[in-house]
């Protein structure tokens, strides 16, 4: 079996923990609350690891599972972190039609990783998005706050040099 | 209760308010077919295989009857025109991502979605075909197998998982078309803290779930002229096994299962009830000792593998109240390899040791540490009852017409006290009957306080002036609220029986699996339990301390219950482990 685990290193410090527990201990006996605990957990990591997971599930007594299982539900969550550059690639229809599908393949074969994934080094991470309103440009990915227009697969491996 | 009148297929009938539409066609004589439905664990009307015409009123239309409740002068046609094409629809749309190799499915012939496919008449299952999802099988659990290119999504096991054994190590990942059952993290299911119970296979509507089949292996050693080979036969499979046959649920099958399996070949056809006795000379010898002598109370027994491995997840705290008592299958492969091997003159590396189990935890069992009193594994191969009744179909052995024969001796010698372990309450019975005869000299037979399918028993005896608390349970989820006021300190009791599944091995995971349209109407654990209560009646010795064979295995070997030599071969030990091991 392929696990979900992330390869990036989890580096949660205890203050993070003690924030979260502090959160489960307000919240656990409320009905429903775990998407709540699970709302606040993604704010103070910024996704949530399986070592996030574990916390929630050995202080609330839900199984790990039902934790995996809504996360895995709501697109709101993630299992994985974001890099220190953020491509997201859109798949808007114009810049899907114009071919953003094969860049954003490329980039995941490049990259190694799926769409919602990071590098195990924590540089990039890779997304999916939609219309960001540049179709004029399509097809179109953004590195952070850059952006890159009328792309082709070719220009994949330019762009992520200028990052590395 | 207020009653209310309805009408289903033109037949009047009066029912309480509260009554589903489903409660009602089976009260009139119509059965609406189901896939998820599971009464009282799994009503979540998901499948829409049980939707069924109802007029409130307001004309007729389409409800999930499984759930839907029945209102005053409500109209029903349970098989409409209407109704058989939507069933139809939703069988053909759920085959268009099923993997249909029927001919090579280990449930290929109780299939509950075969059945319906052709009872419907399913003309092209491929109508629909698209995109499919495909998936690895899960074989990562050493008893079971997931393969998820045949399920149906109908949360079966999911709700039997968390609800009625209180675990949940398997759930609904992702959502829409990709939903899945998993485990966390994509994790194996040998990665999580499954206990091996099995009862997500045992109601499992199609072969998505099933054991780690062993006949092939089995059927070499038995063909190999340089093993012996042994089989020990649990005592609720006697009570299954005649499923398989197309006998009714409840039927007693014991004389021709020994017929069978020396039909298959086995060199001895041994029971397991024997080491029933066995465990119960050890388990109350050591009940004796800890109540008299101020040992840790109370003490749990430790019969149920799937128990045991549920206590050192979730109850590493509470280990020192286990029983230090091998389980039964154990003991009998133990006693096996040591005093009848030396007995026999026959080297135990050539002794090939089978159980017949109704559980699937005792595959898990046989691969733990400290299970090996000749220096080989006690038990070799361990076979749910399903497999035996595969090994016996495959041989082409007519199992109806076998006549009635008896186990082999020494160790197919029994007492009634051993056949009702399968049943819940059966250990504290056994073990209350020879505890009560070691302290007082007198015999009792029938302590019907602990017998029974409530979740929870509890009974207190005045035995030679003390006072004795015990509380039976099976189902882990009723477990936990015994191990809760263990933990609590508000548990009066001295002697706890738990059973992993729920009424006990009868209902254990590897016993033949009842369609869930019969298991929602029929209480198969009390049909099943029936077998074993009526065959301890009819046995001339009921105490295990009276069985012939006991008292000689301890003149020749053991010495007495509790001995040194009793605790190296008879006895284990148990280890920590963790609920979430990230």
């Amino acid at each position: 079996m392929n696990s979900a685990k992330s390869t990036v290193p989890f580096k949660g410090t205890p203050e993070q923990e003690a924030e979260l527990l502090k959160v489960i201990e307000e919240k656990k006996n409320d009905k429903g609350s775990l998407m709540p605990i699970l709302q606040k957990a993604q704010e103070i990591y910024g996704y949530l690891p399986i070592e996030v997971q574990a916390i929630i599930s050995d202080n609330t007594g839900i199984p790990l599972e039902k934790i995996y299982g809504v996360v895995t539900f709501y697109a709101q969550f993630s299992l994985y972190p974001k890099g220190e550059y953020t491509i997201s690639v859109c798949l808007g229809t114009a810049c899907y039609v114009k071919g953003s599908g094969d860049i954003y393949n490329k980039l995941q074969e490049k990259l190694g990783i799926g769409g919602g994934e990071c590098t195990p080094d924590g540089k990039f991470s890779l997304d999916a998005c939609r219309c960001i309103g540049a179709c004029g440009l399509a097809p179109v990915l953004t590195v952070n706050e850059d952006v890159y227009g009328r792309l082709t697969v070719d220009d994949v491996d330019k762009i992520l040099e200028k990052y590395a | 209760m207020e009653n209310i009148t309805v009408k289903i297929n033109g037949v009047e009938l009066e029912v309480p308010k509260g009554t589903t539409v489903l409660e009602a066609a089976h009260m009139a004589g119509f059965e609406i077919p189901t896939l998820c439905y599971m009464k009282e664990i799994n009503e979540i009307g998901a499948c829409r295989i049980c939707v069924t015409e109802v007029n409130e009123g307001r004309g007729f239309r389409l409800v999930a009857g499984c759930v839907y409740p029945c209102s005053d002068k409500m109209e029903i046609l349970t098989s409409s025109p209407k109704v058989i094409e939507s069933r139809k629809k939703t069988l053909e749309l759920i085959l268009s991502t099923h993997d249909r190799k029927c001919l090579s499915c280990v449930r290929s012939g109780n299939c509950e979605l075969q059945k319906l496919a052709k009872d419907y008449g399913v003309e092209d299952a491929t109508k629909y075909d698209g995109v499919k999802n495909e998936y690895e099988v899960d074989n990562s659990a050493p008893h079971m197998y997931r393969d998820n290119n045949k399920c149906i999504l109908c949360r079966r096991c999911v709700a039997v998982c968390a609800k009625t054994q209180g675990i949940g190590v398997i759930g609904a990942n992702e959502r829409g078309f990709k939903t899945y059952i998993g485990s966390a993290f994509d994790m194996g299911l040998g990665e999580t803290s499954c206990v091996s119970c099995g009862q997500c296979i045992a109601v499992c509507p199609v072969g998505a779930l099933s054991e780690k089949d062993y006949t092939k292996e089995v059927m070499a050693a038995i063909a190999d002229p340089e093993k012996t080979v042994l089989v020990q036969t649990a005592p609720a499979v006697r009570a299954g096994l005649g499923e398989c046959f197309g006998n009714p649920i409840g039927t007693n099958a014991e004389g021709k299962m020994v017929a069978a399996l020396r039909r298959l070949g086995f060199d001895k056809v041994f029971d397991t009830d024997f080491s029933a006795d066995l465990t119960i000379m050890e388990e109350a010898n050591e009940f004796l000792d800890r109540f008299t002598n101020g040992g840790t109370l109370p003490l749990i027994t430790s019969c149920s593998p799937g128990w045991i491995k549920f206590c050192e997840h979730y109850y590493p705290d509470l280990l020192d109240h286990l029983s230090s008592c091998k389980s039964p299958q154990q003991m009998f492969g133990a006693t096996a390899k040591t005093y009848w091997a030396q007995k026999m003159g026959i080297d135990p590396k050539n002794i090939v040791m089978v159980s017949i189990m109704p559980c699937t935890a005792k595959k898990f069992e046989i691969g733990r540490p400290d299970q090996s009193a000749a220096g080989v594994p006690d038990v070799d191969y361990a076979l749910t009852t399903r497999e035996l009744g595969r090994m016996i179909e495959r041989a082409g052995i007519l199992f109806n017409s076998l006549p009635e024969e008896k186990f082999d001796d020494p160790l197919g010698i029994s007492t009634g006290a051993a056949v009702i372990f399968g049943a819940t309450g059966g250990v504290m019975e056994a073990a209350l009957r020879t505890a009560v005869y070691t302290l007082t000299g007198e015999n009792v037979t029938d302590l019907p306080e602990v017998r029974g399918t409530k979740d929870i028993k509890e009974a207190t005896y005045n035995v030679a002036g003390n006072e004795v608390n015990v509380i039976v349970t099976s189902g882990l989820a009723n477990a936990r609220k015994v191990l809760d006021s263990i933990r609590d300190g508000s548990c009066k009791a001295q002697f706890i029986e738990i059973m992993a599944c729920p009424g006990g091995c009868v209902n254990g995971g590897g016993q033949p699996q009842v369609p869930m349209g019969i298991r929602n109407f029929v209480d198969i654990r009390e049909e099943r339990a029936k077998v074993l209560y009526n065959l301890d009646k009819s046995m001339p010795l009921r105490q295990s301390h009276e069985n012939p064979a006991i008292k000689k295995v301890y003149e020749e070997f053991f010495e007495k219950p509790g001995s040194h030599k009793a605790h190296e071969v008879l006895h284990t030990s148990y280890v920590k482990r963790k609920v979430n091991e990230i």
